[in-house]
Formats: C-alpha cells, structure tokens, sequence
C-alpha cells in the first residue's frame, strides 16, 4: 500500500464536498490516521463544478501540493460526467465512487475508465433517511467501505459527535445522515 | 491532545488561549476566518479581549498601535493588500516599541488581483522592524503564535507570524494542542515597563525626533532586533522544555552530511521533505534548510549551516522585480559572502499567485543542483518554476 492515499472529490456548489472531505478527514483523524482536508478554491456559486481533498496516512503528511494524480475519485453529482474530466491523473489502478442510479458497467463504459468503478445512488438514500438529495454524507460511507483504511464504527461515531454539534437543534438530521452513512457503506456496488 | 484543525482555525484557538486584552481587526481573504472565528470567541465570552471593528487595515493597526501603547495585550490578522494598507503604521509600531502580534497569511498583492499564496505581502514588509517568523503547517502556525507574545514582549517589537494563504490557512490538518492552562501560564501575565495609562508615570510617546536623536533611536531599534535573535531561540528552549516540540532560526533537514540542498520557507519545505526522502532513498545526499525566523535575519548561523555543500538552491516565493533575484536568495547569498564562504548558489522564483509546486518541480531543482555540483558551473542563477514563457 502507499504511504499516502489521495482523494479528489467531485460536487457542485452546494453539495457539500468541501464538508465531506473535512468530515472525512476528521472521521480518518478519530481513528487515529494522520490527514489533510482541503477544499480547491476558484470562483464560487451555486451548482458550480468545485473539488475537495483528502490525504490519509498512518504517517504525519508534509506533503503540501495540489493532488493531480488522485488514488480516488468521489462524484456527487453524475451530470459533472459530461462537464468535468472526473478521471484526469487517475491511473488504472485507481478508483472512482460515483453518485448515481446507474450499474457500474455502464458507469465504466461512459467514463471509458479501465479502473475500478463504484455506485450508489447517494442521493435517494439521502432523501430516504434525512429527507434533502444532499449526497455528501452518504458518499461518505461508500468512501470508507471502498478505501477500506477507516473502521466504519468509528467514523459513525465521530460524524455523529460532529454533527451533534452542527445540528443541536435539529436531532433528526443527525440520526438520518448516521443512518445514510451506514446505508450507503452496506449497498455500494460495484469493483 | 491531538485535534484536525485549518492553519487559520489554528491561529485563531492560539488567540483565544493567549486571551489579548484587545484585537482590532479588518477581514481579508484567507485571514478573515481568524477573526471571524475569534469575534465569535468574543461573542461567546470565552475570552476577556475587547474586539474593536475597524473601516480599513490602516485603522485596524493604528488602533492596535493606541492600544499596545496604553498597555494592552494587542494582536490582529491580515493578509496581502490589508498588510499592504498598514504599511505606514507597521513603521510606527515598531519604531514606538510596541509588542503586537499579527497573524499574518500570505497572500500575493495585485495587480493582478488574486486571493492565493505567496510570499509577496510579507516581503514587502521586510524592513519595517518587525519580527517576522514563518510556519510550515498549521502546528507551527500555532506554536509560533504563542511563541510570538512572549518575543515580543521580552523583545519589545513586533512580530508576524505566517502561514501560507488557503494552502495552510484552508487545509485541515492534524495537530497537537496545548491546554487552555498552559498557554496561559506559558504567555504569562503582560507587564510593560512603561505604558500610557500609568497615569503616576506619565511620559512621551512617539514625539518628532530630528537629527539630533531620531538616528540614536532607529539605532536602538537595529539593537532591539540584534538581540531578539537570543530572545527567539530561549522562548523556542522554554517551549520545547514545556511542550516537547523544537523550534529554532531554522530547521534542518538531513542537511548535515547533505551535498546538495533547498532553501525554502513556509509550506514548501514540507513538499521539499518528501522529495529530499525519494532522493535520499536513491543514495543522492540532499538536504533542506527551512528559515523560520526571516527577521532577525540570522545570517552567521544560515551561513554556517549550509558551508559545507557543494552546491545550493534558494527558493522564492515572491519576486523583488529588482531585475537581480528574490529577497531570500539576495539575503543568503550576501550572508556567504560576508561570512566568506564560497558557495555555487542558485535562486528559483516560484508559486507566485498561489500557483503550485510539486514534487516533480521540486525534484527538477535538485537534478539541476546535481549538475552543478558536478560542473561547479552556473549559467543561470535566477531561475523561475512552473511559469509559462
């Protein structure tokens, strides 16, 4: 295995992929890893491509460049297919997890990517379990089954303790996106 | 206790736990987040400091500038064009003798304009008297805050401390955290010798000082800076003795049996580290060397440490448009010479706008030190990376 693993994420604004791969990095951070989080920042708006970023490792990161050449590939959004060259620096033996309702075959045959593909409809598990299509916390159970670096439980735990202080107010969000997580880690599909 | 923290969420938790008597305080990008997070500490009460909002940069300083002169505890932050906006009153603090501390995040100055790294606002401030320490990541960031109060106060100057615009400043990270007790019994209670508000002491402050004594004054104020470098390295034993962590002029990276080396500061060196491992695992002997302290200017120490290379390369991440080289580069080179060493020295502008440096880019310097070492030949010693022609 490398020394470190890279990720790049894929969002529009609003999707939350700033925050998924700062809850990611926290929630790699609890179960003692070493990390980095960072978001790209160009011009922002709503429904705009942006990328975030993550660096995981058992080791302490000086590593301070740009990722260009990422070992996974998270896609929030299936329509950035189109717009956004969501394969660029990833080699073969890299991954890609992609929000969508498609299978992975005909994922892999749209990206043309010889790679592993992963799926799962993030969206419908997040309308279903907190009630808004925001695929950032699901996607982030898919990640952790995918990467399989992180103890799912203890990511579980330490989003829920994130959140608990985010959302004081709101319980029911909170239960809603441990239980997406969860969901999503169990029914990622694909290899 | 080890937590994920943004270089920005870092400096603003070293705030809070130093606890100043006032910070004022204009936002600019990538500093606003430290005082918007500390007005936030304010708000919240979980900090005594009187937060004074400010109209401009230039107010933000001079208002730190009143209140450090009646006694105060004083910091703020900022960044590239706010820096720029101050420069008038950075002479000031520093010349009246005033221990402010500036969270400073480097971010290049227009025009054009542009919101990411580099080490332009920073170097322009070079020779105004102030302190200037720079930080790798945002662990350094942190300890370098609270290093920063009580270097300042022993020194009485100012200092800034830097970290790299939305690369450190946006990234999150992990680092170690000193309790909320031990920062506060490491900063200590501030006692100025003199201050404004000692109404049973009244003196004069900042009165006009012509050629009968204003150069004895600048001269005390070169003293100050002289002797600070002492100050900078005990604070640097007293926290390494309380918290574990070393932090010196500079740090050195397998540079002792290194025949080939970088130069570099701020979040580069930590790129440079990586490279200097692949190269070292390949049998090539390279080396870093990464300044922290930029003002004092340590020049017979930098000198010393880099004699015995055979060939060296000092990167900048600001350019001086002096059509000769970048600051760090002209300072180290004019620190060999006068310390006489000879030294095949090789400057390479880079990362200007936040543009980035990879370890490939990285790796090419050390190929070309490589040569050059071989050669004992430079062709071109001003260099730039990763710009397009």
């Amino acid at each position: 295995m490398k020394d470190i693993i890279e990720i790049r994420w894929h969002g529009r604004g609003g999707q939350g992929a700033k925050t998924a791969a700062l809850l990611f990095a926290e929630a790699a951070l609890s179960t003692g890893k070493y990390v980095q989080g960072f978001p790209e920042y160009g011009p922002e708006r709503m429904g705009a491509p942006v990328q975030s970023f993550n660096r995981l490792s058992d080791k302490p990161i000086t590593l301070h460049c740009g990722i260009t050449n990422p070992d996974y590939v998270v896609v929030l959004d299936s329509t950035l297919i189109k717009t956004v060259n969501i394969t660029a620096g990833l080699t073969d033996a890299g991954a890609i997890i992609i929000n969508t309702e498609k299978s992975a075959a005909e994922i892999r045959k749209e990206l043309n990517f010889q790679g592993r593909v992963f799926v799962i409809n993030a969206s419908k598990i997040a309308k279903e379990c907190f009630g808004k299509a925001i695929p950032n916390t699901p996607m982030l159970g898919a990640l952790v089954r995918v990467t399989n670096f992180l103890e799912i439980d203890g990511v579980l735990e330490d989003t829920k303790k994130k959140l608990e202080k985010k959302f004081s107010h709101k319980p029911e969000i909170i239960e809603g996106n441990i239980k997406s997580i969860k969901t999503a880690y169990e029914e990622v599909q694909g290899g | 206790m080890k937590t994920a923290k943004t270089g920005n969420e870092a400096m603003a938790e070293a705030m809070r736990q130093i606890n100043p008597d006032v910070v004022a305080a204009y936002p600019i990008t990538p500093a606003t987040e430290i005082v918007m997070i500390f007005s936030q500490f304010v708000a919240d009460g979980l900090v005594d400091t009187e937060y004074i909002a400010v109209e401009s940069e230039h107010s933000a300083m001079s208002a730190c500038i009143g209140a450090s002169a009646a006694g105060g505890r004083v910091m703020t932050s900022t960044s590239s064009q706010g820096l720029a906006l101050m420069y008038e009153m950075l002479y000031i603090a520093a010349g009246l003798r005033l221990p402010i501390v500036v969270a400073e995040v480097n971010r290049a100055l227009s025009s054009p304009i542009n919101i990411h790294g580099d080490h332009s606002d920073t170097m322009g401030a070079r020779d105004s008297g102030w302190i200037q320490i720079f930080s790798e990541n945002s662990q350094e960031a942190y300890d370098n805050m609270i290093q920063a109060v009580r270097i300042a106060e022993i020194a009485k100057l100012p200092v800034m401390v830097t970290t790299d615009g939305f690369i450190i400043s946006h990234c999150l990270e992990v680092i170690d955290m000193i309790s909320d007790s031990d920062v506060k019994k490491f900063v200590g209670e501030y006692k100025p010798e003199r201050f404004l508000l000692d109404i049973k002491n009244p003196f004069t402050l900042g009165a006009i000082d012509l050629q009968d004594y204003y150069f004895e004054h600048k001269m005390q104020e070169a003293e100050a800076m002289k002797n600070s470098g002492k100050i900078i390295l005990d604070v640097a034993d007293d926290f390494k003795k309380n918290f574990g962590r070393e932090y010196g002029f500079y740090e050195k990276y397998k540079l002792v049996d290194a025949e080939i080396a970088i130069v570099c500061m701020g979040s580069t060196a930590g790129t440079t580290k990586v490279v200097v491992d692949e190269l070292r695992a390949k049998g090539v002997k390279a080396g870093l060397l990464k300044p922290r302290v930029f003002r004092p200017f340590p020049y017979k120490e930098i000198a010393e440490v880099l004699s015995h290379l055979k060939a060296v390369a000092v990167l900048d991440r600001s350019d001086t448009f002096s059509a000769y080289a970048g600051p760090v580069f002209t300072e180290i080179t004019s620190a060999l010479y006068t310390i006489n060493y000879e030294l095949l020295t090789m400057n390479y502008i880079y990362g200007l706008g936040g543009r980035d440096i990879n370890t490939e880019d990285i790796k090419k310097v050390f190929d070309e030190l490589t040569v050059i070492s071989k050669t004992k030949k430079i062709e071109n010693p001003i260099n730039y990376i990763g710009v397009r022609e």
